[in-house]
């Protein structure tokens, strides 16, 4: 409870033991190293340069910089790599405005410590507007000292002297001199307090397409994951944990496994009460000299479980209870005008529901963290989106302080949200405590599809009236899902107003009509974030709703689309019948509101350049959708082929996407492809089902995702460059996927699938 | 038993039924190859065995006497077999961790079909999950290493 990393979902961001800490001047030059210049820029740090805005809002994170002597850069990177290509683009920014020469850039991956601010790598929020300001503060106040080293070393003017490519260069002599030459004396220049930043048409790097920092290790093995990490005299431990959330242990015979060649020891883990929040769900552990040796022996455990309240979850039955859930009045999250008034006097009256199953997050490295407690200290390698949060976690279950716990962060093989949660890391830290040895605790798939955090699984209901013009008068939207809240405080048993402010309450059309009801939905499982979270489900419901609707009233759906969006204006969403404030992922509606205009030129752009409306073979079809989320705005035309016997194959996915300025934009495209790849496994092939409490898919043979037959063979990404304020790329590509697919199946004369996956793909896929 | 990995020789009097994944893992210390599933569904931990794309995962020790294996890290000196650069041309890697998998995958398919088809695409790669979604690349990647394996001088 005192550190939910989703900051926006449920509650306020919390800054006990978040805060940065605070750097004033006086700090900044005591950090100034012996041996190089070492820049450190925090939200306090960007105040003290000189922007007063930065004071007391929400903290900031927060970024290193070191320059050696030998003129290595160093960036030190706070945010966690899991593919996203944050390190790079942290990198790009700092040295860009450094005007640092890009060969001699460094990454080094900072430790999980409050110093650094936010380091919870999630929300798409590593490069947004004021992180993203601090990375290039940073980088401009390392260059104006250099200048004013060199301007003060040859006795001239400092306006005279400019940094450019690692040197720095006098205008009107030939004097120049590197960066490397310039550090001693730099670092006894006062850090300035006003640093004035590069025009974008000046940028080095931004904008750009740099080569990731990071490829070279990942295409030749060298890349080091959490399950790769290894320390002298290592035990390797797998834990059998309760296949239902909620039991215990009640006994075990642990015989046949400690006869097992290379087993050390078997242990029963502590058992998690519900809601167990971050905490290891408990079990019983194999620790072994080898991970063979583990995985074989868990086998021959017996073990007897307690019962537990969920004992009886059923994925079907539950999906007929939230179906009657939405069938009756919720809880009123939105109320603008007179909805129920507005639909039952409409020309045309249009009702559906959809349903979202639990997803996996299914990262290709399941989770694996290595620990050493020792000497009254612990030290963790693990691959976290949250290195802090697993820093207090440790710190709870070995009953160390939290100074005492250092949590050093791998490369994550993916991680889609699941790796945010540090149990995994909190069981490697109990067990090297109890056995007295270095522990990498490794899960199998079998553990990560069984014994981790699923998606949400919803029931939505929508209707609608429509009048003689086909213009829409009234909307209905009733949601019924379990809140990630509930994992931490088991009395949440409704979809929460910051879930429902990811793509419900922030619904852009002008329609003088809307009400949103939550409706009941308790939990069975401990749910989790996953990667655009609850912005799939609705993004999926409110889009295939809408084609529906295009349909009914006659229009072409992008057409329907653009004309409900009501023209060009900026929509402030408190002032829309919420009966709470929406949160607009952690920012104001002031800096970031919701901007019609940058629908509208998304829908426009994917439509252009996907050829909607032009004429398609038999069986296909174009399917639009479009979706904002994480303060950016994307649009989406599946092409689908749907066969004979009603399989469905993408030939081609074209995607817009306005993130307001792309930092990377080689990576923004990269996180596109691979948003839709994830889209259309989600929509096409991916479920989590429960039976009697427990889990019923085992491996990737039974949670099915796209491999390459089945993907797209045409993936074009349209990056719109509005000069808007900066949003997320990570996760905004996700959630627009599933309806456009679903709306071209019924273009190409399939059948509308009103629940996911929709269908399955060819066999081999 | 003897094999050889990367070219060097290699004793093992361990359980036979162990397999090949753990041996590199564990005891040769050669983390490139991966651990995704266990069951040969994923093909991130994909290395040579006498030249045949191998999951290494349910691959038994016991059945690899006098064999030669490759990993990652034996596929070139220097990180630079032109399917490596082919994926760093493209940028393939985004999270990285099924990569080692798709570039062995990918350079036994070249070393037998040297121009494949988008089907034989399809069928040597089908076997190793990228939940990146770096699949349109990877077939970009291959594309580009035939045409440089096709074109003269290529190795």
């Amino acid at each position: 409870m005192t550190h939910l990393p989703r900051p926006w979902l449920d509650r306020r961001r919390d800054r006990d033991g978040d805060a940065p800490a605070t750097l004033d001047r006086r700090d900044f030059l005591a950090r100034l190293g012996a041996t190089g210049l070492v820049l450190a820029i925090s939200a306090s740090g960007i105040s003290c340069l000189g922007d007063s805005a930065a004071a007391g809002d929400d903290w900031e994170p927060a970024v290193y910089l070191r320059i050696g002597e030998d003129g290595t850069v160093t960036v030190i990177v706070h945010r966690s790599e899991m593919g996203q290509g944050a390190r790079t683009a942290i990198a790009m920014s700092a040295a860009d405005e450094l005007e640092a020469e890009w060969s001699t850039v460094r990454i080094e991956q900072a430790v999980g410590d409050a110093k650094y601010g936010n380091q919870n790598t999630d929300g798409s929020s590593s490069i947004t507007d004021k992180s993203w300001l601090a990375v290039r503060q940073a980088g401009a106040a390392a260059r104006t000292m250099l200048e004013v080293a060199a301007a003060t070393e040859w006795g001239v003017d400092p306006t005279t002297v400019h940094g450019i490519n690692g040197e720095v260069v006098h205008t009107g002599s030939d004097r120049k001199a590197t960066y490397a030459s310039l550090v001693k004396r730099a670092r006894t220049v006062p850090v300035p307090t006003d640093v004035p930043l590069k025009s974008p048409d000046r940028y080095r790097y931004m904008g750009k397409d740099v080569a990731s920092l990071d490829l070279q290790a990942m295409i030749t093995g060298k890349a080091k994951y959490g399950q790769d990490m290894t320390l002298p005299g290592m035990r390797i431990a797998v834990i059998q944990r309760p296949p239902v959330y909620g039991a215990k242990v009640a006994k075990f015979d642990a015989t046949a496994a400690l006869a097992v060649p290379g087993v050390v020891k078997v242990v029963e883990m502590p058992a998690a009460d519900i809601p167990s929040a971050f905490k290891p769900l408990g079990g019983v552990a194999v620790v072994a000299t080898g991970t063979w040796a583990a995985i074989e022996a868990r086998k021959k455990l017996v073990i007897e479980w307690t019962s537990s309240p969920n004992d009886s979850y059923d994925s079907a039955a539950y999906r007929a209870q939230l179906e009657s859930a939405v069938r009756s009045e919720g809880t009123v999250v939105r109320d603008l005008g007179d909805a129920e008034s507005a639909i039952a006097g409409a020309a045309k009256r249009v009702s559906a529901e959809y349903y979202v199953p639990h997803l996996a997050q299914a990262p290709m490295e399941p989770p694996a963290a290595l620990a050493h407690v020792t000497g009254g200290r612990c030290e963790v390698w693990a691959c976290t989106q949250d290195p802090q949060t697993a820093q207090a976690t440790v710190a709870e279950v070995t009953g160390l302080k939290k100074e005492k716990v250092t949590v050093n962060v791998t490369f994550l093989g993916g991680a889609f949200g699941r790796k945010s949660k540090p149990d995994f890391i909190a069981e490697a830290a109990w067990l090297s405590k109890e056995v007295g040895a270095p522990v990498k605790v490794v899960w199998t798939r079998e553990d990560d599809l069984q014994n981790g955090y699923p998606h949400t699984v919803s029931v939505q209901r929508l209707e609608a009236g429509l009048d003689a013009d086909g213009q829409i008068v009234g909307l209905l939207h009733r949601v019924a899902s379990p809140p990630i809240g509930s994992t931490f405080d088991a009395t949440q048993d409704h979809h929460s107003e910051g879930e429902l402010a990811l793509g419900v309450l922030d619904l852009p059309y002008a329609i003088p009509n809307v009400r949103v009801e939550a409706c009941r939905a308790p939990a069975h499982v401990r749910i989790g974030w996953y990667r655009s979270v609850s912005n799939i489900p609705h993004a999926f419901a409110i889009n295939c709703f809408m084609d529906e609707l295009a349909r009914a009233a006659g229009k072409d759906p992008v057409r329907f689309l653009i004309d409900a969006l009501g023209g060009d204006r900026v929509i402030d969403m408190n002032a829309t019948g919420a009966k709470k404030a929406v949160d607009n992922y952690g920012k104001s509606w002031a800096d970031h509101p919701n901007d019609t205009a940058r629908h509208r030129r998304v829908i426009e752009t994917v439509a252009k350049e996907s050829g909607w409306g032009t004429p398609l073979p038999r069986g296909e079809g174009r399917g639009v959708a479009v979706h904002r989320s994480f303060l950016t705005y994307t649009a989406v035309v599946v092409r689908a082929k749907v066969a004979g016997d009603g399989t469905v194959t993408v030939p081609r996915v074209d995607i817009a996407m306005d993130c307001g300025y792309a930092v990377h934009p080689e990576r923004v495209r990269s996180q596109c492809e691979g948003a839709v790849v994830m889209g259309l496994s989600n929509t096409l092939l991916s479920q989590l089902t429960f039976a009697r409490g427990r889990v019923e898919q085992s491996n990737l043979t039974d949670y099915r995702v796209l491999r390459m037959a089945g993907a797209p063979r045409e993936i074009r990404v349209h990056l719109v460059h509005s000069g808007g304020p900066i949003g997320g790329v990570g996760e905004p590509g996700v959630p627009a996927v599933g309806a456009a697919l679903v709306n071209a199946v019924v273009a190409a004369g399939g059948v509308r699938g009103r629940q996911l996956p929709v269908s399955a793909m060819p066999s081999g896929a | 038993m003897r094999l050889t990995v990367n070219g060097t020789a290699r004793e093992y009097s361990g359980d036979p039924a162990q397999p090949l994944l753990w041996f590199l893992r564990d005891e040769l210390a050669l983390t490139g190859t991966k651990f995704g599933c266990g069951v040969a569904a994923c093909g991130a931990c994909m290395v040579h065995v006498d030249g045949k794309p191998t999951t290494a995962c349910v691959t038994p020790m016991g059945a690899l006497d006098g064999r030669a294996v490759v990993t990652i890290e034996g596929l070139s000196d220097a990180g630079d077999h032109p399917v490596q650069q082919a994926w760093a041309a493209a940028n393939v890697p985004q999270c990285g961790y099924c990569q080692s998998g798709q570039i062995m995958a990918a350079a036994a398919l070249l070393a037998t079909r040297p121009a494949p088809t988008e089907r034989d695409i399809d069928d040597a790669m089908n076997g190793v999950i990228c939940r990146c979604g770096t699949y349109p690349r990877i077939r970009e990647a291959i594309r580009a290493a035939a045409a440089r394996l096709a074109a003269p001088g290529g190795r």
